[in-house]
């Protein structure tokens, strides 16, 4: 019997394949739910693009509501958003932290000068090693991480005004109203 | 007009393919003469409207017919014709209209090449691959066809996407199509011998020139693919471990085990049920290929289609195709077995082992690149599934493979003796493992643990395959068989392969310097000095092309010119790297970015051996071509001769 049931094995393995491939067919890669949502930051320690020698870790997010930026210069989609985060940036109080992620110095730099700097600070991730601890698919991604390092929301692809308005406007604001409550 | 031509051509041909599909099987399975003889004229038919549709579709490129929206979308008027032919299969909806001619073009072959089969075979095998053809041309018409209008017509196209301009892709994606679809007809036997319940050591005569062919196409478009992502890409790499290469590779991998595995179902009778399922697998992996090219399921860079719907169709076809196929194993498989004793070393264990190295491999792939979905489906969470991932894992598999193939290729069927072999062995291993230490070391200076392994397995099958050609030269050796001569041929083209990509990561140097026109630098020897910028119009672009002559000794050696282009359509720069190749090393510069004050960041590298990791695949693909010279797949073998030689090894 055994021996006659071993041959279901690679029908079985292929059912369980199919089962995958069918849920991975209907989640659309911008909407995957973060496991890091409600959850503190994960901590890292990298080097600020433009002073090598400053580092910056996600102590930095303590004490006020700020946007944690994915981007690196080779992206298409990162190129796209850059307007909408110089608006933020300009007309808004939210800070915007960056991190170049699997970028090159230069061409990072380069990049900044060119099209203008929305972020307060850069961290520099060239390796990859802070993205996998915050499970980054790919850039451009934003992180809103509130004033207690929690992170309450994640964006994958390009920030749109229409994103802006309907994911986090409301977040930042209800974070707004939890902190001023705490406060008083 | 004309691209009405095509769709109604199109239509016909699905239409000839489901009769090709049903006829002849029922046919052959009522033992209906009739209905049998409409096999070959059917394949015939539906490559015959196949052809005519691909030709309309290559005209609508030709004419800048721009009503037609997928030439709007990827041609205009400023694209070199070459590139328009090109563009043809540049996309989602024209690249499967190329999978459904390839197809159809197998489908004809196996007709014309199958006079010497018993027509029942041919009905079965044509059949499956009639079905196939069903799914995709139904996939075409029905979420992606190439031929439908768009109105108004713009004045100019979209572009060809930059990246995609570029000879190499006239031929790679015809060439992988060519292996991947081919591997179809091993798949339409392996069908074909279970629903007639028939297995025996004909089938797989009959089976093996046709996966020899696929696997050399194959190896052809995976190296033409990694020779066009060295200098194209601007990077310098060769290989990158994308979900898209992986998805021609699994195949490769899985294909040659079945390649190994066909010889030994041939030669002794054996391993039956296991070939059936690496052909199976094998072309199950193109399939999957395809899906995870075209679905969007994974995403990367050379993916162009993400519609859901079009990836519920290919699930629905795959899980139909493949889910049918395992099923028909589940319940056939056991009662073709035949029990043929072999010793424990033996080739028959070598070729054993060499297929399940190479499953695994192929495991090793599959689940690095499915990886990020399967987590993604459990909401485990988000992995990253990296080049590091896959140059570590792949090793293990890889390197007793590559170690047991020189041993393998040596060792004689049914039971080996283990002391003569290590007696004609010792000398060429202790060669090899010598060498693999001294040489790196002596021409590079320093050799890492791993590096002295590679080369020392990369030498060791070098050798290993020369020792029968050696021994005849000086007139002592044994009879070389023409199939001899072609597993020699692949296997030192594996050690050359092997020895390229060792070499190469472990001693290429690479350096991002800033430099000006006047500066120089020295690496590995060479001396580049940066002479100036000059600019450059292209058709269809413009950009900037940098000087550099390279210097040895104080002697020039040659001059460079690397490009930064921008294409006025899509407006992406692109890199074009300027490279000196040789046997020995290359050398290689791209033009990173403009930095100010006239200087640029350079990427200079100095890439040692780097092209013997393809023509390591040219001599492969050349072993395969003797193979299938052989004339014993030509002979007509009667059914009373091929019970008698069932009957003697058995």
């Amino acid at each position: 019997m055994a021996g006659k049931l071993k041959f279901l094995i690679p029908v079985a393995v292929f059912a369980g394949m199919v089962a995958i491939f069918y849920q991975g067919l209907y989640k659309d890669p911008t909407l995957v739910s973060s496991p890091f949502i409600d959850k503190a930051a994960p901590a890292f320690d990298l080097p600020t693009l433009y002073d090598d020698q400053r580092r910056m870790t996600e102590r930095e997010f303590r004490g006020k509501i700020s946007l944690f930026n994915v981007w690196a210069s080779w992206c298409p989609g990162c190129a796209r958003e850059h307007d909408m985060l110089l608006t933020i940036a300009h007309t808004t109080d939210v800070p915007i932290y960056g991190l170049n992620w699997k970028d090159e110095r230069q061409a990072a730099l380069k990049w900044l000068l060119e099209r203008g700097n929305p972020y307060e600070v850069n961290a520099v991730d060239r390796d990859n090693i802070t993205g996998i601890d915050w499970g980054v698919y790919g850039a451009p991604e934003t992180f809103l991480i509130d004033a207690d390092g929690i992170i309450r929301y994640k964006h994958i692809g390009p920030l749109t005004p229409e994103i802006w308005a309907a994911e986090f406007l409301p977040r930042i604001t209800s974070a707004r109203a939890m902190l001023a409550g705490a406060g008083s | 007009m004309i691209p009405e031509f095509g769709h109604i051509a199109l239509v016909i041909a699905l239409c000839i393919a489901v009769l090709q599909s049903v006829l002849p099987l029922a046919g052959a399975q009522q033992g209906n003469v009739a209905w049998i003889a409409t096999t070959r004229p059917l394949a015939h038919a539906q490559f015959f409207f196949l052809v005519i549709s691909f030709g309309c579709l290559i005209v609508a490129f030709l004419q800048n017919d721009f009503s037609v929206k997928y030439v709007a979308m990827n041609s205009n008027t400023a694209l070199p014709t070459m590139f328009k032919v090109a563009a043809v299969w540049g996309a989602h909806e024209g690249s499967l209209l190329l999978w459904s001619v390839t197809l159809g073009l197998w489908t004809s072959a196996v007709a014309a090449f199958s006079k010497t089969l018993p027509n029942a075979v041919v009905a079965r095998v044509l059949a499956v691959m009639g079905m196939i053809a069903v799914g995709f041309m139904l996939f075409i018409l029905l979420t992606s066809n190439p031929f439908d209008r768009l109105f108004p017509a713009p004045l100019n196209g979209g572009d060809l996407n930059p990246l995609l301009q570029d000879p190499a892709l006239i031929i790679h994606p015809p060439m992988l199509y060519m292996g991947y679809v081919g591997f179809s007809v091993a798949f339409g036997f392996a069908i074909a011998a279970m629903l007639a319940g028939n297995l025996d050591q004909q089938w797989a005569r009959w089976t093996r020139p046709w996966t020899t062919t696929a696997w050399l196409f194959l190896t052809m478009g995976i190296a033409l693919g990694s020779w066009w992502a060295y200098y194209e890409l601007g990077w310098g790499g060769w290989w990158f471990w994308d979900p898209v290469e992986n998805a021609a590779f699994m195949p490769w991998l899985v294909g040659t085990g079945l390649m190994h595995s066909l010889a030994v179902t041939e030669k002794r009778g054996l391993f039956k049920s296991w070939t059936l399922l690496m052909a199976i697998a094998a072309f199950s992996l193109s399939l999957l290929g395809t899906f995870i090219v075209r679905s969007g399921v994974l995403v990367s860079v050379h993916a162009f289609a993400s519609d859901p719907a079009r990836g519920l169709f290919i699930l629905i076809f795959l899980g139909i195709v493949i889910g049918a196929s395992l099923t028909l194993y589940a319940y056939r498989a056991s009662s073709l077995e035949t029990r043929v004793g072999f010793a424990p070393f033996s080739r028959e264990t070598f070729i054993l082992l060499n297929s399940i190295l190479l499953v695994i491999a192929a495991g090793v792939v599959l689940l690095g690149t499915l990886g990020p979905l399967v987590f993604g489906a459990f909401d485990l969470g988000s992995v990253s599934v990296g080049p590091q991932y896959f140059e570590l894992v792949f090793l293990f598999p890889m390197l007793p493979l590559v170690l047991a193939v020189g041993v393998g290729m040596h060792t004689a069927w049914r039971s080996a003796n283990p002391r003569e072999l290590f007696r004609r062995l010792k000398w060429p291993a202790l060669g090899a493992l010598v060498a693999g230490v001294l040489i790196p070391w002596l021409v590079f200076g320093s050799v890492s643990l791993l590096t002295a392994v590679g080369v020392t397995i990369g030498l060791w099958t070098v050798i290993a395959s020369l020792i029968d050609p050696a021994k005849k030269v000086v007139g002592k050796g044994p009879r070389i068989t023409r199939g001899m001569v072609a597993m020699q041929l692949a296997h030192l083209g594996l050690g050359l392969t092997v020895l390229g990509i060792t070499v190469t990561s472990a001693y290429t140097v690479v350096t991002d310097e800033s430099m000006r026109p006047g500066d120089t630098r020295e690496i590995g020897g060479y001396t580049f000095r940066f002479d100036e910028t000059l600019p450059i119009t292209g058709p269809n672009y413009e950009g900037i092309q940098g000087v550099f002559t390279v210097s040895r000794n104080d002697t020039e050696l040659t001059q460079l010119k690397p490009e930064k282009r921008v294409y006025r359509v899509q407006t992406n720069p692109m890199t074009e790297a300027g490279i000196q190749g040789g046997l020995g090393r290359d050398l290689f510069i791209a033009l990173g970015e403009q930095l100010g004050r006239g200087a640029w960041s350079v990427r200079i590298q100095y890439k040692p051996l780097i092209r013997f990791i393809w023509l390591g695949c040219i001599v492969m693909v050349i072993g395969g071509l003797v193979a299938i010279s052989d004339p014993r797949y030509r002979q007509r073998v009667t059914a009373k001769a091929a019970a008698d030689g069932a009957t003697a090894t058995a």
